[in-house]
């Protein structure tokens, strides 16, 4: 604690310090010149200057999501702000705890349409767990610890804090963390034992259960995906987990499903449509979950745990809701399902297994492997995930096909290392991301999973990488096309290849070259894994340009608008399928 | 379609810049409806504001409606007044009345039978004050305007529950 006024800069430092951040993504500007100051003065903390503040937000992303700790990002006012903007609401969407620092002009031009002036807390109101405005220089440390203690505590989220310039030059009292307890906010973390009980009682008694983790359990940290993992082996039952869930259930374990959802597996979607109970664990029931929802698991009863009580009842109405932190339940509900003394129907249960398999032996991911002339993006994924597991990797995605390739064909046997754009569905997550992960582990193998489409949207932060050295390797499955809306576009609108092919792609070897970084180029599937190995091989940051399938479409498929049994297994499923009216308006 | 109800929901919340934003932000952002919305500082020394919204939808958007607003960091408590029990609301008026002659005098004597005050007075018109319940108001706007209403003024319904318990 300092009694000694200090300035408003420093306060910031300070309680960044005090926070327990090590490092800080940002880009200066004029109105942030007196907090880069100060930064310039001290030790503690590092500072990762990016290439735009959007890489800035994703970077902080990658970070958060991969060390569990907030993210912190510090951009100047106006552009800078509403630069931040994406990456905000795809922390929001994805529930990220991310502090992003902008700064002002001084309060006195406020509302002046004053140079780099944007109503910043006005912008990024909905796109934020809170934000505020630090008006008085004594309000700024117990601000900026409330900022930390909102962003990680409840469901967590993204959190702005205003900084107008004179401010940032005041100066005022320092106070420390134990100040920063915002002093109503204090979600709900215990769900009702009676409540938890009924749910035991519900899971001891199903014929057919399934279990639906979602982000929520790789939020709550990695105690609660070691209790749900407990809970799903106790329970002796099925499990699939969402996009933002891969990892919360090691995906060795037999009772794991594979993902669920739009592009899940077959036998998951077909276990949620069929199943007589289903425990929701940090899941929201997103329209990507769900198809079309009055034909959504229609047999059966529903326990949702989560954190949010916005999350429950929202889309699909549910039995036992559980409103608490998904690590707290999960113990609670370990401990009452081992109370319970009635023995589950186990010739039910092994009905349910058997359909299962039954499921699974559609092999629903199946594609031609017998090509050896071009590289199916299937495989090339297939082949990274067989040469680097052993490495222990960090998986950062963009946005598109070769994202929901890589959910099917990679597997997680942890949580945090798996790092995707899922609700927003930001095109550009996954360079700036994997750069974040890094800085977080700066000795592992962190591979942003790429499309050629997605990884031009942020392609500046090679040079980022290259400031900083970081070793990141970006594998991009190279079908010259926005292959997902080329995807939709057969699908919906009759082959019509509207702008979704790009002309004019760059040259991805020299490209990294310019950047320092060493570049590869992959033909045909006979080269892949040389490819791959001399991609970790290489001390440094590698991009590698697997030429795929162009045409190579995403299966298995709940087309937009239809029910989980209604999938589409492959494209000869296609025709007998089109989308509802009521499906084409979706997105 | 499912029924829609029309709920009164009270939000106590600390009284701090946006936070009325926030709430409207919340009700336009998911497309909820608002009736009305009325808000005013109750506790000075702990800075608490009371928002009083009239919403409708159906029970799901109810829930979902009090769930989001309960998530919002600045909102304390959130009461729908309608399921828990008897309240009373109120909503005041201020409404101008314009004319001569045997309108004029009408359009007091009606204002005298609906227990409407005359708060301001020319030779040709009247401002009339007037609490109750909205059905009451509108009963009586409709009333004046073949008697020259001119300018309508009101609070929207502020609501508070019956009996001694406390929000």
């Amino acid at each position: 604690m300092s009694a000694e006024p200090i300035c408003g800069a420093d306060i910031v430092i300070k309680a960044l310090v005090d926070q327990g951040v090590d490092v800080v993504f940002g880009y200066p500007g004029g109105a942030v010149l007196p907090i880069y100051d100060s930064l310039f003065k001290q030790n503690a903390l590092r500072h990762i200057l990016v290439r735009q503040e959007g890489g800035a937000v994703h970077a902080a992303e990658g970070y958060a999501r991969s060390t569990g700790k907030v993210g912190v990002v510090l951009v100047t006012s106006g552009p800078g702000a509403t630069n931040a903007v994406t990456g905000l609401t795809d922390a929001l969407m994805d529930s990220v705890p991310v502090v992003c620092l902008t700064g002002q002009v001084p309060t006195h031009l406020i509302g002046n349409d004053a140079f780099q002036e944007a109503d910043t807390t006005g912008i990024t109101r909905p796109c934020t767990k809170h934000n505020y405005l630090v008006k008085d220089v004594n309000d700024l440390a117990r601000t900026m610890h409330e900022a930390f203690y909102v962003a990680k505590n409840g469901r967590p989220g993204p959190v702005v804090v205003d900084l107008p310039k004179d401010v940032l030059f005041a100066a005022g009292a320092y106070s420390g963390p134990e100040q920063g307890r915002h002093k109503s906010y204090r979600p709900q973390l215990q769900a009702d034992p009676a409540r938890v009980a009924e749910a035991a009682a519900l899971i001891a008694a199903a014929k057919r259960p399934l279990f639906y983790g979602g982000g929520g359990i790789v939020n709550s940290g990695a105690e609660a995906c070691a209790r749900f993992t407990e809970l799903v082996r106790l329970a002796d039952a099925p499990c699939t987990l969402t996009l933002m869930g891969l990892g919360a259930l090691p995906a060795s374990d037999p009772h794991f499903l594979g993902m669920v959802g739009m592009h899940g597996l077959y036998e998951s979607n077909m276990a949620m449509h069929d199943c007589d109970l289903m425990i929701a664990v940090g899941a929201r029931f997103d329209d990507r979950v769900t198809g079309r929802l009055n034909a959504f698991a229609p047999h059966s009863k529903k326990i949702h745990i989560d954190i949010d009580p916005s999350s429950i009842n929202k889309n699909v109405r549910v039995d036992v809701p559980l409103l608490g932190d998904c690590g707290t339940v999960l113990a609670d509900l370990v401990a009452a399902l081992k109370a319970v003394k009635a023995k589950p129907d186990s010739a039910a249960r092994q009905r349910w297994w058997r359909q299962i398999e039954a499921w699974k032996a559609r092999d629903c991911l199946r594609y031609d492997r017998s090509r050896s002339d071009v590289i199916k993006p299937q495989y090339a994924i297939e082949r990274l995930y067989e040469l680097t597991r052993d490495r222990d990797p960090y998986i950062t995605t963009e946005v598109g096909q070769h994202q929901m390739w890589a959910a099917q064909f990679f597997k997680f046997e942890k949580p945090y290392h798996w790092m995707t754009s899922g609700g927003l569905g930001t095109m550009g997550y996954g360079l700036p991301a994997a750069l974040g992960v890094q800085v977080g582990h700066p000795d592992a193998l962190v591979i942003d999973i790429a499309g050629e489409a997605s990884i031009l949207m942020n392609i500046q932060e090679m040079s980022t990488i290259a400031q900083y050295r970081l070793p990141v390797k970006a594998f991009i499955l190279n079908n010259q096309y926005m292959g997902m809306v080329r995807q939709w576009q057969e699908l919906l609108h009759g082959g019509r290849y509207s702008e979704s092919y790009t002309a004019a792609l760059p040259d991805f070897v020299k490209l990294a070259e310019a950047f320092g970084a060493k570049g590869l180029r992959v033909e045909k599937p006979a080269e892949l894994d040389d490819a791959i190995r001399a991609m970790i091989d290489h001390p440094g940051a590698v991009v590698v340009d697997v030429a795929v399938d162009e045409m190579e479409n995403c299966f298995p498929m709940i087309p937009s608008g239809a029910a989980h049994n209604e999938m589409l297994l492959g494209p000869e499923d296609k025709s007998g399928s089109p989308v509802s009216e009521e499906g084409m308006v979706l997105v | 379609m499912a029924d829609t109800e029309r709920h009164t929901i009270a939000v106590l919340v600390d009284n701090e810049p946006g936070v009325l934003a926030r709430v409207i932000g919340l009700f336009s952002g998911r497309g909820y409806n608002i009736e009305s919305l009325t808000v005013a500082e109750v506790d000075r020394s702990n800075a608490l504001s009371r928002i009083t919204i009239v919403t409708t939808g159906t029970r799901m958007i109810i829930e979902q409606i009090k769930a989001q607003l309960s998530r919002l960091v600045p909102v304390h408590r959130v009461h729908d007044l309608t399921d828990e029990g008897p309240f009373v609301e109120r909503e005041l008026a201020l409404i101008k009345v314009v004319g001569k002659g045997d309108t004029r005098i009408e359009s007091l004597r009606l204002a005298d039978v609906f227990r409407a005050r005359v708060i301001d007075s020319t030779t040709e018109s009247f401002v009339f004050e007037m609490t109750g319940s909205a059905e009451k108001l509108n009963a009586f706007i409709a009333l004046m305007e073949p008697l020259g209403l001119a300018e309508v003024s009101r609070t929207g319904a502020v609501a508070i529950a019956r009996g001694s318990g406390r929000f």
